[in-house]
């Protein structure tokens, strides 16, 4: 593995919120009765998609339990010394099934998330968590969030109860474009289907793979559909997800698009042309190829040296120390992965920002 | 029906309650924002201890989607089947006409005045100082 | 007018309920460690690290909230020293067993998740170790209470040899099985299942609530708990529809099926809803009998949460459709909507009924002496 340059822009890493008791000073006074009236500041709202405890997601050195900015510091911020850090809370408030207490739960967790962690350290930028299933608050919310400029993203789960490309979820990137904020688009489902048309699976290790070819039904239906005509300005980033699938799915993407074109007649250019202009994915987990001649292939193949974006996807535990890189890349490239290809996706960054 | 000395008023301040037995009977004492309110401690349901229960605000929406809050501390929530009970009438916010907790008289009355009668049941010590709250029964 | 309105009183001799069966009573575990004394080495880790892994976005806990902490248990049974409702027997038998002269409480565990578990090898330890951990902290320090078998349905192996290992212990009267499964219970995948409950002499009982990884209604999700809430009854149905349907009966004879807190009045248009449409599709269903001659045959319901119709004397009427002999008293303790069984009925039954509803059926179809 290759180790990242010092500064290198950190573009995934996950606060945890390991009780919603944490929410109850962001919440407005409505909804903190509300939330006590049901006991929910005793339940975590833990994701299937994330089970803080499982090896996948938590270095050895890690406990939900520490002053989590102090622990970043101490394994992140102050070691790699990342220019910026964006935060990407996954959290069942995208899961809750009434829309106005998901609506509010997220609300909560952006003003957590200002508070506790932006305002604690310069370094740190995040994500806006929005509630997906209801695209007009999550409209709402976008455009509340988007006022403070340390939000430079807005975050979705590559799967909800509805293909992310579908137009009643377009209010989401009518507010994401009019505010130059990607779309970001991580691993992870509500659960609302199974991860896949075969059903449920037992393992998480088998759910966690299958993010991959969630992502890739996820991409689809928002070229398809054509979401990135509609908003040219666009762009998603693919988080988490990782990488060495994509040329794969673009030819068949492509090569299905010859024939049935007439079905969708808004697609007037190859699929993966418009996805190599509006798409970004971040390199962690990268499931690199095993030989160096094989990686050259998968970089020539995903299209171009300003696709990828550094992550070290902290504290989750897919390689060891800040090492987060595959060997063989070349120099070049690492740097535009870790600095230029984030400050061009993220226009925001290079935004001095105050709360 | 007498008058029962209660609490002092000190004991029971705005937002607060406590649990009495008078004449065998538990009853709630309230206190909102000054004024004093009684209410048996029987949910008219299912008999749950209806006083011990959450107290909780009003709740007013314009229609789907808004929410508010109104008086906050008005209701009383049934720690069983989480029905709520307007504390000032005792009456069900759900079946207003049909449904009622049982509200007995309470004043506030200074130590002096108790000191002349007529009978009053004492339930605490009575000092000629304060006020109390009173619940006839 | 200041007219004080009185809940419409009530009058029974408490006696008449004396030495009852509560058909439903929920025993609950202070924390998941409990389970550990009955689990292997490999599980534990497993239960600590991966954890619970249901057909739903929650690990710990449900996209449907409750009203009241705790997911949804009444305010006043939490015990003093901490715990969850349910977890102390001591205050259990205050709050229920001794308070009211319970003569016997059927254990319905819902707790360990295995029954909605993915990992079905996970799915199988657990239900074993609920098992377990019901005999040694409620059954055995407390031989009024009553186990019922856990078994996951989604691993057939291991839910049979399950059942087979609990046959004849008396500690264990029935087998729980979650009702929302990946397909309809009457489907002939779990079958064999059925049939070794039936063999081991046990009632299935199909307690409400659960995920199963489909949406609550054929529609879709809803959004509020109060549609969720009813959408359990209306599973509840189409869950003796495919018993029903799929021939269950006239494979196994011999199998009773509880319906636990699924309510009640729907049963007589149910029963005749399906005669009605039987008679004209007979040959593709290729039943042996009506459809409501299985439902009055095999099925009981127990009472909580009571129905309450606004006519208080229309329950008679009820009970008379359905047959007193079907129905079985439960509180449901501690959970919110648990009932008092000296008030959740608001008409007087007669007293043959009575003594059959909150006593005799129970005894008889669990042989409790």
């Amino acid at each position: 593995m290759t180790h990242a340059p010092q500064g290198a822009i950190d573009c995934d890493i996950h606060p945890a919120l390991p009780s919603v008791k944490l929410l109850l000073p962001h919440l407005d006074e409505y909804w903190r009765e509300h939330i006590l009236r049901r006991g929910l500041e005793r339940d975590s709202f833990e994701t299937l998609t994330s089970p803080t405890l499982a090896p996948l997601n938590a270095r050895p050195d890690w406990t939900p339990a520490a002053d989590q900015v102090e622990t970043l510091r101490a394994h992140v911020l102050d070691r790699a010394k990342p220019e910026f850090a964006i935060c990407n809370v996954i959290h069942g408030a995208q899961m809750m099934m009434s829309e106005d207490l998901s609506a509010a739960l997220c609300r909560a967790i952006n003003n957590w998330l200002a508070k506790e962690w932006l305002d604690r350290d310069p370094r740190l930028r995040a994500s806006i968590v929005v509630p997906i299933h209801s695209p007009d608050l999550a409209a709402e919310e976008i455009d509340r969030m988007a006022e403070d400029k340390r939000f430079v993203q807005v975050l979705l789960l590559s799967m909800a109860e509805l293909p992310l490309g579908r137009r009643q979820n377009w209010p989401i990137y009518r507010a994401a474009e009019r505010h130059g904020l990607p779309i970001g688009i991580h691993a992870g489902s509500s659960f609302r289907h199974p991860l896949s048309a075969v059903g449920w699976g037992s393992t998480y290790l088998e759910d966690y793979i299958s993010y991959s070819q969630g992502m890739a039904g996820a991409l689809d239906s928002l070229v398809v559909e054509g979401v990135f005509h509609r908003f040219p300005n666009l762009k998603a980033v693919l988080i988490e997800s990782g990488v060495a699938w994509h040329p794969a799915a673009m030819w068949r993407l492509d090569k299905t698009w010859r024939g049935v074109r007439a079905e969708t007649p808004w697609l007037t250019r190859m699929p993966s042309s418009i996805v190599r202009d509006h798409v970004r994915m971040t390199a962690q987990p990268f499931d690199a190829p095993p030989d160096q001649k094989s990686l050259d292939r998968l970089l020539d193949q995903l299209g171009g040296d300003d696709i990828l974006l550094y992550a070290s996807d902290y504290p989750h535990w897919h390689h060891d120390d800040h090492d987060a890189l595959p060997d063989g890349l070349p120099a070049d490239l690492v740097r535009k992965i870790c600095f230029d290809n984030p400050l061009a996706t993220y226009p925001r960054l290079a935004v001095p920002a105050t709360a | 029906m007498s008058k029962h000395v209660v609490a002092s008023v000190a004991e029971i301040p705005p937002g607060g309650r406590k649990i009495v037995t008078v004449r065998g009977r538990s009853i709630g004492v309230f206190n909102l924002g000054g004024e004093f309110f009684a209410l048996i401690n029987r949910c008219p349901h299912q008999g749950a201890v209806l006083c011990e229960g959450e107290v909780v605000s009003r709740l007013i929406s314009d229609g789907p989607g808004d929410y508010k809050l109104g008086e906050a501390g008005e209701m009383i929530r049934c720690p069983w089947h989480c029905w709520e009970f307007d504390i000032r009438t005792g009456q069900s916010w759900c079946d207003p006409e049909s449904m009622q907790a049982r509200m007995y008289n309470v004043s506030v009355e200074h130590g002096e005045e108790l000191a002349k009668g007529p009978l009053v049941a004492e339930t605490v010590a009575v000092s000629v100082e304060q006020d109390y709250v009173v619940v006839e029964m | 007018m200041n007219v004080t309105l009185q809940n419409p009183r009530i009058d029974r001799p408490g006696q008449a309920h004396l030495g009852y069966v509560d058909c439903d009573v929920h025993p609950m575990v202070k924390s998941g460690a409990d389970f550990d004394p009955f689990l292997s080495a490999r599980w534990i880790e497993h239960r600590k690290t991966i954890g619970a892994r249901p057909r739903q976005g929650l690990s710990r806990a449900t996209a449907y909230p409750r009203m009241s902490p705790g997911v949804g248990q009444r305010m006043d049974a939490w015990p003093k020293d901490g715990g969850l409702p349910g977890s102390d027997l001591k205050l259990m038998q205050e709050q229920l067993l001794d308070l009211f002269d319970v003569s016997h409480g059927l254990l319905a565990p819902l707790v360990g998740g295995h029954s909605a578990e993915r990992n079905v090898h996970y799915a199988a330890a657990m239900a074993t170790a609920v098992n377990e951990w019901q005999l040694a902290t409620f059954v055995d320090p407390e031989p009024r209470l009553k186990g019922a078998v856990q078994i996951t349905i989604e691993n057939e192996a291991a839910a049979i040899a399950e059942i087979e290992k609990r046959a004849g212990d008396r500690r264990f009267v029935q087998v729980n099985i979650a009702p929302r499964s990946i397909e309809p219970l009457g489907r002939h995948r779990y079958r064999k299942i059925l049939a070794a409950c039936a063999a081991a002499g046990l009632p299935i009982s199909l307690h409400l609530g659960g995920t199963s990884g489909h949406p609550s209604t054929g529609g879709g999700w809803p959004s509020y708990y109060h549609e969720e809430h009813p959408s359990y009854v209306q599973s509840m149905q189409t869950l003796v529809i495919s018993l029903i349907c799929e021939g269950t009966f006239d494979d196994i004879p011999n199998l009773d099926v509880v319906l636990v807190e699924g309510g009640f009045a729907w049963w007589p248009s149910l029963a005749w809803r399906m005669d009605k449409h039987w008679k004209r599709l007979q040959a593709e269903a290729n039943l042996k009998r009506a459809p409501s001659e299985y439902l009055r045959e095999r099925f009981w319901v127990t009472t909580q949460p009571i129905e309450e119709p606004p006519v208080a004397s229309d329950m008679l009427g009820l009970i008379e459709q359905i047959g007193p002999d079907r129905i079985m008293f439960s509180t449901d303790y501690p959970h919110w909507d648990q009932d008092d069984p000296r008030y959740a009925f608001k008409v007087k039954l007669p007293d043959d009924w009575a003594r059959m509803i909150y006593r005799d059926n129970a005894k008889a179809l669990y042989r409790l002496s």
